[in-house]
């Protein structure tokens, strides 16, 4: 059985005036046990899908379950089954840890011991520091506690809005570790992300922008379905570079990609056609072919939707 | 003013918070007309560090001089020779495109026919016409970022700082975003950024990453790969703040 | 149940914490009792006194030695017409006024009686009946000394003008009064914080998702609230009782129930407002505004709702405070029992009903 369907959701907020389509006709579903990713931009409505389905939103139109039940019709069973963490930290910044955690199992009427092996491996790294207030935590340690206070009730689907918004580097990689080896468990995890390159830490996803769906499928699918040859370029001056390539008749698409400027090359022309064409005023230049990342497949869809 | 070629410097440039070394004798240049990133991890120090430099807070000790003037005691002029973005406060959500920029324009003194000049350049360029007199709330999060920006450099500082300035945004605004920085540096001024995205700090001249209030590298970001025998800055990165012993905000 | 205790736990930690806060909800009704009673009941002495002697007998002037006399009178001015006492009043120079008709002794000798008016400027209440009081009782006394060597008694009738505020209200008024505007401030307008500031730090959102029933939420939410507002209602009958010797006259159960009837419409109103507001400033400002303001203006504890327009008087119908104050007045000082103000008990039942309904009604079980 599916853990969460989605089905054609339409959201939108504000009057005519000001009306804000958040989300337009969005569906996907995700299985038991599956790690999905949502991908997209700030604005692209990961909120507002999140919240629709923790039963936080009623939709316009269309219909979503989760577990098998309805987000508007069953809500109260609904949260009694899964967990949330949204978008901010939703602590109590006045509550130790240890009192945080307390409450939450008390209010998903369990208690911390009971489902202790759930969170073992995230709570021992926070649990020297029990006894300081949330308030007085780092950010990946904020993060932990949240993480924990939203398993502490063994939730059968996990909601996780942005957990690595403004997380440095090495925290984010922590967070996914945490999440693969909750996928060990059994429980269906959905997670949203501004970013792009923590695709490939998912089993699937879903990449969103404006409200739409643009491709739903595994990473390694999204990535097979960019068809156009794709090169990597690289020189010492970048920035004239760029507006060279962007004269090149072969190239569909051109921008700046790390340390490279990827080019979306138009059918029947490869990297060695590039080279040829930078022969002159960029001798030195790098030209390489490469694989597509989620990024660049973002990038396409957005630019053809 | 400076007559010389840099545009910030700092010597042992400390800050101490009660015994919390927050900042730890960091030391470093950024010439004129640099694209600078200043990277770490949360809680490495660099939101401590940017205020100093930014006039906005007293360093405990050493020596820092941003567009010539001292972070001790010209605070007031290094605020006039600056321009400031964060992610987090930028734009007035409640007025519209046009009165954001009069108001941050008029705080920095400038002329009305200036003004008034300027703002039609910059809406034209923004291709934000037509949302002249629309609220900055009902733009979508890519526009506001690239509006702010331009804000920040309206009054043409020599140095503009930018903390984080495009957290969130997709990555087709993202990049002309920083095209419009590229432009900013092709134009004389300094950019000095934070940033989480790691392919943006190859866009960097010179990138240094801090850890635990020291500055543990600082170079090219092809040389920095080469030192860390990485292949991407993420891995540089990687490598530099999985040493950090503290962590924080 | 454990739910709902963990929960009530939880904000007794957010209460205790922030100790600046309770510091102020704990220690305000102590200051304000204070303040409203030294302020306002401080005992007069030397007022400056204008007599109106149209008489000029032995009797007069012996009475006004007497008064001269004592403490609490200092005779600065002699007049000789009505309008010279209303300047004087008027000009804020003397605090009372002492008016011997024409042929005072000669009346009490001859029909045994006789008249003293004493006018008090009453836009003072406190002061005024503090004052008039102690002229009474001194002319009182004078009576009794004559009356001793005659054979029939003297009496010497004092009649009493209070200008600008004739039926005095406002003795012993801050009481009640105080007790009113601090139950409405922990009451509603920490109810109304707390909960909006769930809102606001992202908790609420964890809690709508858990299988916390709403209601329990905001129940638990006021408990906390309630049993601080036993502590206040118990704090200021103490000190009122001890400190400042207003005694409480009443039934002291009746008291305590209404205190509580009371509290518990300012715990609905405190719901009502954050069920309506995001923010925790928008839920102050309608707290401040939608309920101290009225208790403070339109309750008859500053001023008395008798002398204020029509519109006006209507409108202090619907403020709670206006009924738990006159219910105080009654139970506290006049010592009257439930049948006196069973009407008045069952408007604010009925007020509570009402806004919990409403709250009830309009509390949202999803975020839009």
């Amino acid at each position: 059985m599916a853990s969460v369907t989605v089905n054609n959701i339409t959201k939108h907020y504000g009057k005519k005036k000001e009306l804000t389509q958040a989300l337009r006709g969005v569906s996907f579903t995700v299985e038991q046990g599956e790690l999905f990713g949502i991908i997209g931009p700030d604005g692209a409505g990961k909120t507002s899908l999140f919240r629709i389905l923790t039963t936080l939103l009623l939709p316009d139109a269309g219909a979503a379950s989760v577990d098998g039940l309805d987000v508007v019709k069953d809500f109260k069973a609904i949260r009694q089954r899964v967990g949330y963490m949204p978008g901010r930290f939703s602590l109590y910044q006045d509550l130790t840890i240890e009192e945080n955690l307390e409450f939450f199992a008390t209010i998903f009427n369990t208690s911390v011991s009971e489902n202790y092996d759930l969170i073992k491996d995230i709570y021992s790294q926070i649990e020297p520091f029990k006894k300081r207030r949330a308030g007085k935590l780092s950010g990946g340690m904020k993060q932990k506690l949240a993480l924990c206070c939203a398993l502490i009730h063994k939730p059968s689907v996990l909601f996780l809005d942005e957990p690595t918004t403004g997380v440095d580097a090495v925290s984010r990689k922590e967070f996914w570790e945490m999440l693969r080896n909750l996928k060990k468990q059994g429980i269906s995890i959905l997670v949203s992300t501004p970013y792009m390159d923590e695709a490939s830490m998912c089993d699937r996803v879903a990449l969103i922008q404006n409200g739409s769906i643009l491709s739903v499928d595994s990473p390694e699918g999204v990535i097979a379905s960019f068809k156009q040859p794709l090169v990597a370029v690289k020189d010492r001056n970048m920035l004239p570079l760029l507006n060279h390539l962007q004269a090149f008749e072969g190239t569909q698409d051109v921008y700046p990609f790390g340390e490279y400027h990827h080019v979306v090359l138009k059918d029947g022309y490869s990297a060695a056609e590039v080279s040829t064409y930078l022969q002159h005023q960029h001798a030195q230049a790098e030209v390489q072919p490469v694989r597509a990342d989620i990024e660049d497949c973002f990038i396409a869809l957005m630019k053809s939707a | 003013m400076t007559t010389n070629n840099i545009a910030i410097q700092a010597v042992e440039l400390t800050k101490r918070f009660g015994d919390f070394t927050a900042v730890d004798a960091i030391s470093f240049e950024v010439k004129k007309g640099e694209i600078f990133g200043f990277l770490g991890a949360n809680g490495a120090g660099k939101t401590t560090a940017m205020r100093m430099l930014c006039g906005l807070s007293i360093p405990s000790s050493g020596k820092a001089a941003v567009a010539g003037f001292d972070v001790y005691k010209q605070t007031e002029q290094i605020k006039r020779s600056i321009g400031y973005m964060s992610q987090k406060f930028s734009l007035y959500e409640d007025l519209t495109v046009k009165e954001n920029i009069r108001f941050y324009a008029g705080i920095y003194g400038k002329s009305d026919a200036f003004i008034k000049e300027k703002t039609a350049f910059l809406l034209k360029e923004l291709r934000l016409e037509a949302e002249a007199s629309k609220l900055v709330r009902s733009l979508p999060l890519g526009w506001k970022q690239k509006l702010a920006f331009s804000v920040a450099i309206f009054h043409e500082p020599e140095i503009v700082f930018l903390d984080e300035p495009t957290g969130g945004v997709d990555p087709v605004t993202r990049r002309e975003f920083w095209n419009m920085i590229y432009q900013a540096a092709e134009s004389g001024i300094t950019i000095f950024v934070t940033t989480h995205y790691m392919d943006e700090a190859e866009y960097c001249n010179r990138v240094s990453i801090m850890v635990d209030g020291r500055i543990d590298a600082l170079d090219t970001p092809a040389a920095l790969k080469r030192k860390f025998e990485a292949r991407s800055m993420d891995e540089v990165f990687l490598k530099l703040a999985r040493k950090a012993k503290r962590s924080g905000d | 149940m454990k739910q709902f205790i963990s929960f009530v736990k939880k904000e007794f930690y957010h209460i205790a914490r922030d100790k600046r806060t309770l510091f102020i909800l704990l220690g305000m009704p102590i200051m304000q009792i204070l303040i409203f009673g030294f302020a306002l009941t401080n005992e007069v002495k030397n007022a400056r006194v204008a007599i109106f002697d149209q008489s000029k007998d032995l009797a007069t002037q012996a009475l006004r030695s007497e008064l001269d006399a004592s403490r609490y009178f200092d005779i600065t001015q002699d007049v000789h017409t009505y309008s010279e006492i209303e300047a004087a009043f008027k000009k804020g120079t003397i605090k009372l006024a002492v008016v011997f008709p024409e042929n005072f002794a000669n009346d009490l000798d001859h029909f045994n009686t006789a008249q003293v008016q004493l006018i008090a400027d009453a836009s003072d209440p406190n002061v005024a009946n503090t004052l008039t009081n102690y002229a009474t009782a001194i002319v009182l006394d004078y009576q009794d000394r004559i009356t001793n060597n005659r054979r029939l008694p003297y009496t010497i009738k004092t009649e009493m003008r209070m200008l600008y505020n004739p039926q005095l209200k406002g003795a012993y008024s801050f009481v009640p009064g105080v007790m009113a505007m601090v139950l409405m401030l922990v009451c509603t307008l920490m109810t109304a914080i707390t909960i909006v500031r769930e809102k606001e730090s992202g908790t609420m959102e964890i809690m709508l998702v858990s299988p916390m029933r709403p209601f329990k939420i905001v129940v638990a939410k006021a408990v906390p609230y309630l049993l601080l507002s036993v502590v206040n209602i118990t704090s200021i009958l103490l000190l009122s009782v001890f400190v400042l010797d207003v005694p409480i006259n009443g039934s002291l159960l009746l008291l305590i129930f209404e205190s509580i009837l009371f509290t518990l419409t300012c715990l609905a109103f405190g719901l009502l407002i954050s069920t309506r507001t995001d923010s925790q400033q928008t839920a102050m400002f309608i707290a401040l505004t939608g309920m101290f303001l009225p208790t403070i203006m339109l309750s008859g504890f500053m001023f008395p709702i008798e002398n204020m327009p029509l519109p006006l008087r209507i409108l202090s119908n619907i403020v709670p405070a206006k009924w738990f104050y006159y219910i105080v007045k009654e139970v506290m000082i006049k010592g009257l029992g439930i049948s006196a103000v069973w009407k008045e008990t069952l408007i604010l039942t009925g007020m509570l009903l009402f806004l919990l309904l409403l709250s009830i009604r309009n509390f949202k079980i999803r975020l839009a």
